[in-house]
């Protein structure tokens, strides 16, 4: 297991999108290592033969009808908006286009 | 009448249970809207100021005392709507702040959330709406329910009303201390590692977290989706089976709901009788890095049981061991991912760098602002651990050691009907005590985290004091096994309560009126978020 | 427009040294009432962030729950792509952050696709049939819309900021992967283009969706990479992004084969990128290479729980399906009575459903052919459009029928009529009224019109009293001229003998 770095933490943060200082990666790292050191064992302990589980209760095949319900109006939909122009969510001009 | 017989007769109302309470509104001898506003007094009087426990982020008392005026006039007109009303209608209630509500405020503790409104209301909302309980206000927690003393709330941390210079438990500090500082008879908390049980465990209350899909989840503001469960938060064991009966149930909304509801809780909780009950201890729930009084009076409580008539083996849980580590990965992964709506293009506070910039620039600048440190450093360390390169050593790993850990309580619930251990290692510990200790304050979880992996559920009932601090019991069922857990809970507790001679809270220290020290204009009734709030 | 403009071979010199090598990513919006994980409406056009719930807008606490229906009809395509049925699936999240985006975390499939290890039999232009491998067919969602607001071009690259609709976010997708599909040679853009059509017609086939590439409801991104000939290994791809209609994905990949080509040859190296889609220029500009920020932590979506598919279920869907493409059109020839070559230029033309809907809608195989691949299919390729993407609908081409069929207006007017259908300017019905294009089949007016045409020509006149009946057409000429051709020849005809006193 490769140890928590510096510049992992600043890879992290930017896939986390969370601006960091210098000084917070810093402090970041070393708690991050702590923690990451103190749950390692977690890796070495079941083998392949272990399936993996992702939810607690086995549940199977839980579907909606396709029937219209309750919408929001335009009005609801915007009331909370950091900005809002013409109907729609404002956001800054976007850098990297899909 | 004078000021001193209406303070007597407050100070005896809102010591009720709930179920008391219920039933003294049922025949008439109380209204709600008494019983609302002598909790509203209550809020007002030691919730507030410099020392005051500060369990509310948001008090809700117009709106609850329009509610307990509705309860009163059902009650007065009699005939059928009258009978037809639930049980607990016109008892009042709080609610943790990371269930959404229309027409208050919802933060979940975080600066991200401020004033923010919800346009819609969580089904358990709904439910409590429907049975007519009186909303009393928004309960403070850690942020987004990350954390195990609520110092972690962004606005200013509550406090225990045993010793108001320790913590009351996290995440959901708010609603335990409101419960125990008799502000509320009953509160909503949400429990993904033990946010119910170890505050009860630490403020002499109780607290249970259902089986996994027993109380819907729409509406909860989601930290780990496959561990996040709502519960109840009382004084009571009975107390609280009743508020789980009324959350319970399917919710065609979330679609990890059970499908049949879970029943027979308070019958179960009026039980009282374990004779013939197996009962487990967890071999490795006990030991290394357990209070000695803590220890003690789990031992006590084991032998209360046994003396009642349970049959108490010892069984060994082997991958217990590795449920923390596991859970510090799942909880984080997933909880990155839910956390990641939050980011100022729909709702919540976009800021804006100095520099201005694009929209990627507002994103990390809002999510910098708006998350504190516990918050950042779970989303940096799921983020780690879902990675490429990582995900198998990692997410991957935690999701088998959760299988491990099912197969070990599988086994151990073919031997025995529950499992006891202490809820927590300690009892409460100072404010700023492990604040800047991460892992210190993650460890606290040990024993209340594997319920959580497994879905199982849990509830933690007062066991009596260590130096002068409550200790929680849990007991831990099988899927599905919420009425033998709320029957092993409410059998301990009355044995306890009769070997004690009261209730546990009866050597609660009185909290002082805050009131006096408070600034005057500042009043509790439209406290919201981030006002008033240190 | 961006200025940088890439050498290219010509289509020729790049399959001289290199042979390509496809793969096709086509998103299908399934016609669903409702979106894959809300209530909402699913529906095309509306007031901007109205077809929305919290669930749709990623409000703090909400939760998805999965449309029954969007899930059968993922089985149904996947029937129809033979392709086999996992036992057991799940949704799983993929995490990235993008302003239309609500959760900033798509809700798809990842390693447990609801479909996998699929073919589509393909036929090209001359009949020749192509097996295309799939990969996969998987759920998933729909993004929100952006609109690009200020700068110059209304283009991403240079705006102010942006504005966005969440109508479209969680509209239910389905996404097809084929296997990489090799030794198709020159005729790759050709395949291009009999793929797309094909998954189209399959769709709408199935009725699973609208099928309307210009909405947006088929989308398709297109891998392109190259072998030097004589070579095994893939070389690095591009997918082209977005390319939306049949003839584009043609043109895309041609562009792209030759561009690739052209570095190669020059012994440069192809960069693994996005590549962005434009109609105007028929070319392809980069877009954003492939980093570490498309590191998209993919994990069990724990919402949502297990799909499990039993034999009776599929085999209950399977009996739903309707008759495939490629069996229909046999019996489709038959019933009409095309020619080979007819049939296969209808086919070509993409027009076979159209053809059927107009048949059905009451009219002649015959008449219905005439026009699709007349006037129709003429005017299609003026505009630069496939036929299905102009904007005539089957019901207009009946209802110009219709007309002709009242003497209402006659095949000249007719061509004008769909002429201005296809400008969007309403019913053929609407259109010849508000332009006042009705054949005058006025007798007064018509009458005029002759007694003129006979005072003006005795020379003519004459001859047709003596007999010659074949004269009459000169005089329908000037009275067409009066009437600016909207007289019906026939009747015209008849007034002049009334006139004249002369039968046949």
């Amino acid at each position: 297991m490769s140890a928590i770095t510096r510049e992992d933490v600043a890879h992290l943060a930017r896939l986390a999108h969370i601006r960091m200082d210098e000084q917070e990666l810093d402090k970041m790292s070393g708690e991050l290592a702590v923690i990451m050191d103190a749950v390692a064992a977690v890796s070495e302990v079941a083998g392949d033969d272990v399936p993996p589980t992702s939810h607690p209760i086995p549940l199977t095949n839980v579907f909606r009808e396709d029937e219209p319900g309750e919408m929001l109006s335009q009005e609801q939909a915007l009331a909370m908006a950091p900005e809002a122009e013409d109907g729609q969510f404002r956001v800054p001009a976007i850098l990297d286009g899909e | 009448m004078s000021e001193t017989t209406e303070t007597t007769e407050t100070n005896d109302l809102i010591r009720l249970t709930a179920l008391q309470m219920a039933e003294r509104l049922r025949v008439g001898e109380i209204t709600s809207v008494e019983l609302t506003q002598a909790h509203l007094d209550r809020i007002a009087a030691v919730d507030g100021g410099e020392r005051g426990v500060h369990a509310f982020l948001h008090v809700n008392a117009d709106e609850a005392l329009a509610v307990a005026a509705e309860v009163d006039a059902i009650r007065a007109a009699g005939g059928a709507e009258a009978e037809a009303l639930h049980p607990l209608a016109g008892v009042p209630v709080a609610v943790k702040d990371n269930i959404v509500t229309i027409g208050q405020p919802t933060t979940a503790g975080s600066r991200m959330l401020e004033g923010w409104m919800s346009p819609y209301d969580a089904t358990v909302v709904t439910k409590l709406r429907q049975a007519r309980l009186p909303i009393l206000g928004k309960t403070n927690l850690d942020e987004f329910a990350m954390g195990g003393s609520t110092e972690h709330s962004a606005f200013g941390n509550t406090r225990n009303p045993w010793d108001l210079d320790r913590i009351p438990g996290g995440s959901g500090g708010g609603s335990a201390a409101a419960v125990a500082s008799f502000m509320a008879p009953l509160a909503l908390g949400s429990d993904t590692g033990g946010s119910i049980r170890q505050p009860g465990a630490v403020t002499g209350t109780v607290g249970a977290k259902p089986t996994y899909g027993g109380v819907s989840r729409y509406g909860v503001i989601a930290m780990a989706s496959s561990l996040d469960q709502i519960g109840p938060v009382a004084r009571t064991v009975q107390d609280a089976a009743a508020l789980q009966e009324l959350l319970g149930g399917h919710d065609a909304k979330d679609s990890t709901s059970l499908t049949e509801p879970l029943e027979g809780l308070l019958t179960a909780a009026r039980q009282h009788d374990v004779t013939g009950l197996r009962i487990g201890i967890v071999s490795e729930l006990k030991g290394e890095g357990y209070q000695e009084g803590v220890l003690e009076r789990f031992r006590e409580a084991v032998t209360v049981l046994q003396d009642a008539g349970a049959e108490v083996i010892e069984v060994s849980c082997p991958h217990l061991k590795y449920a923390l580590g596991a859970y510090y990965l799942i909880m984080p992964s997933e909880a990155s991912s839910n956390l990641a709506k939050f980011d100022g293009v729909r709702y919540g506070n976009r800021v804006v760098p100095e520099e201005g910039g694009t929209i990627e620039q507002v994103m990390g600048a809002t999510r910098a602002a708006g998350f504190g440190e516990e918050v950042k450093r779970r989303i940096i360390l799921g983020t780690y651990a879902l990675s490429a390169g990582y995900y198998d050593a990692y997410y991957g790993s935690a999701q088998k050691i959760r299988t491990l850990v099912q197969r070990d309580f599988d086994e151990a619930f073919s031997k025995v009907d529950v499992l006891i251990s202490p809820t927590s290692p300690t009892t409460a510990f100072g404010l700023g005590e492990k604040i800047d200790d991460p892992l210190a304050m993650y460890l606290n979880d040990v024993a209340t985290i594997p319920a959580n992996l497994a879905g199982i559920p849990g509830i933690s009932v007062p066991g009596g004091l260590a130096e002068g601090l409550p200790v929680g019991v849990q007991f831990l069922a099988p899927a599905r096994g919420d009425a033998v857990m709320y029957r092993a809970a409410a059998a301990l507790e009355s044995r306890l309560e009769q070997a004690w001679g009261a209730q546990l809270w009866a050597q609660a220290p009185e909290l002082d009126d805050t009131r006096s020290t408070q600034p005057v204009g500042v009043g509790t009734a439209d406290r919201t978020a981030g006002g008033e709030n240190r | 427009m961006t200025a940088v403009t890439d050498e290219v071979l010509t289509f020729d010199e790049a399959m001289a040294g290199f042979d390509p090598v496809l793969g096709f990513e086509v998103h299908v919006e399934l016609n669903t009432r409702t979106k894959m994980f809300s209530s909402a409406a699913n529906a095309f056009g509306d007031v901007p962030n109205t077809n929305v719930t919290e669930v749709d807008l990623g409000l703090p606490g909400v939760l998805p729950v999965v449309n029954g229906k969007a899930v059968e009809y993922a089985i149904k395509l996947g029937l129809a792509l033979n392709c086999q049925i996992a036992e057991t699936c799940g949704f799983a999240r993929k995490n990235y952050f993008y302003p239309d985006t609500p959760k900033n975390f798509q809700t798809s499939q990842y390693d447990d696709p609801i479909a996998h290890d699929g073919w589509l039999d393909v036929e090209l232009e001359d009949g020749t049939v192509f097996r295309v491998e799939i990969e996969r067919a998987h759920m998933e969602e729909d993004a929100g819309k952006l609109t690009h607001v200020g700068g110059a071009s209304g283009r991403i690259q240079d705006a102010a900021h942006s504005l966005v609709d969440y109508n479209r976010a969680g509209v239910p997708l389905i996404e097809i992967v084929t296997k990489p599909i090799a030794g198709v040679g020159e005729r790759a853009p050709e395949l291009a283009r009999a793929y797309v059509t094909a998954v189209r017609d399959i769709v709408k086939n199935l009725g699973i969706s609208d099928a309307r590439m210009e909405r947006g409801n088929v989308r398709c991104d297109a891998n392109v990479s190259l072998m030097p000939k004589g070579t095994a290994a893939f070389g690095t791809r591009t997918e082209t992004k977005n390319v939306n209609s049949t003839r584009a994905v043609a043109h895309a990949v041609t562009y792209e084969i030759q561009r690739q080509a052209a570095i190669l040859k020059a012994g440069g190296s192809i960069v693994q990128e996005t590549r962005h889609w434009h109609e105007d220029t028929r070319t392809t500009t980069s877009g954003r290479p492939k980093s570490d920020a498309d590191d998209y932590r993919y994990f069990p979506e724990p919402d949502l729980v297990p799909i499990v598919t039993t034999p009776e279920w599929i085999e209950e869907l399977r009996a739903q399906l309707p008759e495939p493409p490629a069996e229909r059109r046999k019996r489709l020839k038959a019933d009409w009575g095309f020619s080979d070559e007819e049939f296969r230029d209808v086919v070509n033309a993409g027009v076979l459903d159209e053809i059927a809907d107009t048949i059905a809608a009451g009219a002649t195989a015959a008449a219905a052919r005439k026009w699709w691949m007349g006037e129709i299919a003429r005017l299609a390729n003026v505009e630069g459009k496939d036929i299905p993407e102009l904007g005539v609908s089957p019901a207009d081409v009946v209802e110009v029928e219709a007309l002709i069929a009242e003497k209402t207006i006659n095949d000249k007017i007719a061509k004008q009529v769909l002429g201005f259908v296809a400008a969007g300017e309403g019913s053929p019905r609407a259109i010849v009224e508000a332009r006042s294009l009705a054949v005058v089949s006025d007798d007064g007016a018509l009458t005029t019109a002759v007694q003129d045409a006979i005072a003006q020509n005795p020379g003519v006149v004459e001859k047709i009293r003596g007999g010659k009946l074949q004269a009459i057409g000169a005089l329908i000429g000037p009275v067409m001229k009066a009437t600016r051709g909207q007289a019906d020849a026939g009747r015209v005809r008849e007034i002049v003998m009334e006139q004249l006193g002369v039968t046949e």
